[in-house]
């Protein structure tokens, strides 16, 4: 570890247990900052369950999490998921407007988002001012992740994680997105871990990435890795990926 | 009404009794068993209110109102088992409601402080705030399970717990007094409330059983608006930990 490449997150022996199921093992890692890091590995391989380690929804059975050298269980829950933000994979909603759903971080603080500033938000995730009086309802998928992600930017956290933002996006919004995540990251120097499926993103986007499967993390590295992976399981993902 | 002209009433029981074993509705063993249960409990409670009226001793009275918050209690609890302390909590809602509706009626002098008052009267805002502390939990069970995405949202955006279940909260606490207020409307249109007729069959002024059932509906929509509000919050924090996370078994 390096004094350049502190990490924004460091996971030690982390596990994660619902009952007798063992849904993390052994999890140890770091998160560099100001990189964006991007998560793979097939379904239920347990992507999601460790980004919401990292924001606090859930803690680990065992093991330790440390954002910027901090044991997490010393900061405070709200404190804390508004410095590591996160975009929610099912991209959830609260009854109303795109504008009550965008103000949401800011009235959870007692706060108000301006309209100008909603539809600039709006804006960096390519939609027009028009849709802040919508209803949430009658957003269609791809609408519905485009708000999400720019409710998350609202708290302009430190540190971001994104679970699987471009699924229901067509070609060219995904571009939008990649490059807003992008230009984020570089501008702001804010750490992003970023979940896709897409082994393409993956790689073009993430400094670095993480391999998941079954709950264990089996490689991580460049995210160029993915190119030629050197270890079996892992060539044998990203083929069963390329198919 | 003697016993041998009141026993005459139980072919009311004996219809049910033959329509559920021709259409075979097998209800036929819950019939006997609340129809014995009634007839038992009802028996009981009038000896003992004989009995309780005729000693005229407040410590009776107490006793009698401690027995039906126990009962209550253990009743409404049964909804909310995956509620930590949920016990308690019940008790103290149907305390609160007790001393709240009797400090106003017995306070103001509203109605004489003796048995044959307080009894009954407790026993109906007793008996409203439990049925409410079991609509409550119920419905707010089922807004927490179908909106917990909403939940975990509030709570990802650095919201607190309060935060995150407010809008299932209030939805369960107004679901949980719309029958309550809903009732009042239409209330003597259809059906005369079953006090108010007790006391004309028995003899009273239909003016005088008509102010006592006024005043027993007010009672009861003070019962139900402090019932669910004070459940509501007594209970929602134990649905979280010290971490601000959802306890996923209570979701
Ligand atoms: N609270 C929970 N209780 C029980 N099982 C859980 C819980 N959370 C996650 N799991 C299980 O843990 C495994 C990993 O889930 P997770 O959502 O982290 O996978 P994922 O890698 O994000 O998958 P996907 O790519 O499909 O989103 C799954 O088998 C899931 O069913
Ligand atoms: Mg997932």
């Amino acid at each position: 570890m390096n004094t350049i490449y502190q990490p924004a997150i460091h996971f030690h022996n982390v596990c994660f247990e619902v009952g007798e199921q063992r849904i993390l093992q052994q999890v140890t890692g770091s998160f560099p900052t100001g990189n964006i890091t991007t998560l793979v590995g097939p379904s239920g391989a347990g992507k999601t369950t460790l980004l919401k380690l990292c924001n606090g929804l859930i803690s680990p059975t065992s093991g330790e999490i440390f954002i910027h050298n901090k044991p997490i269980n010393s900061i405070n829950p709200v404190a804390l998921r508004r410095h590591v933000g996160i975009a929610l994979q099912s991209a959830p909603m609260i009854k109303g407007t795109v504008y009550t759903n965008l103000s949401l971080p800011k009235t959870l603080q007692g706060m108000s988002l301006s309209r100008e500033e909603a539809i600039s938000f709006l804006g960096d995730v390519g939609l027009d001012p028009s849709f802040l009086e919508q209803n949430v309802t009658e957003l269609s998928g791809g609408q519905r992740q485009r708000v999400s992600i720019a409710r998350t930017l609202v708290n302009r956290s430190d540190i971001l994680l994104l679970d699987e933002i471009t699924s229901a996006l067509d070609r060219t919004s995904v571009k939008e997105v990649e490059e807003l995540i992008v230009n984020i990251n570089q501008k702001y120097n804010v750490t992003i871990i970023w979940i896709t499926h897409n082994l393409e993103q993956a790689i073009k986007i993430g400094h670095y990435t993480w391999v998941m499967m079954n709950g264990r993390v089996v490689e991580t590295g460049k995210s160029t890795l993915l190119n030629h992976p050197t270890k079996d399981v892992v060539q044998q993902f990203v083929e069963g990926c390329l198919e | 009404m003697s016993y041998t002209t009141l026993s005459l009433t139980l072919l009311f029981v004996l219809i049910p009794l033959i329509l559920s074993k021709t259409l075979h509705l097998g209800l036929e063993k819950d019939t006997l068993i609340a129809t014995i249960r009634s007839i038992i409990q009802l028996l009981a409670i009038g000896y003992i209110l004989k009995f309780v009226f005729e000693s005229d001793s407040m410590v009776y009275v107490l006793l009698m109102i401690a027995l039906m918050i126990i009962t209550a209690t253990f009743n409404a609890r049964k909804k909310g088992k995956n509620i930590k302390g949920i016990t308690w909590k019940v008790a103290i809602t149907v305390i609160v409601v007790e001393v709240i509706v009797q400090s106003i009626l017995l306070g103001f002098h509203v109605v004489p402080a003796t048995a044959q008052y307080i009894i009954p009267i407790s026993g109906m805002a007793i008996g409203n705030s439990m049925i409410l502390s079991i609509l409550f939990l119920n419905r707010f069970q089922g807004e927490l399970e179908s909106h917990r995405d909403e939940v975990e949202l509030i709570l990802s955006l650095g919201g607190t717990p309060k935060q995150a279940i407010h809008r299932q909260l209030i939805t369960a606490i107004k679901a949980s007094m719309i029958p309550t207020i809903e009732s009042q409307k239409t209330i003597g249109l259809v059906q005369l409330p079953g006090m108010m007729s007790g006391q004309i069959i028995a003899g009273a002024s239909p003016v005088q059983a008509v102010q006592f059932q006024l005043m027993i509906l007010f009672v009861l929509l003070t019962s139900a608006a402090i019932s669910s509000s004070i459940l509501g919050f007594l209970s929602y924090p134990t649905l979280f930990n010290d971490r601000m996370q959802m306890l996923k078994d209570k979701f």
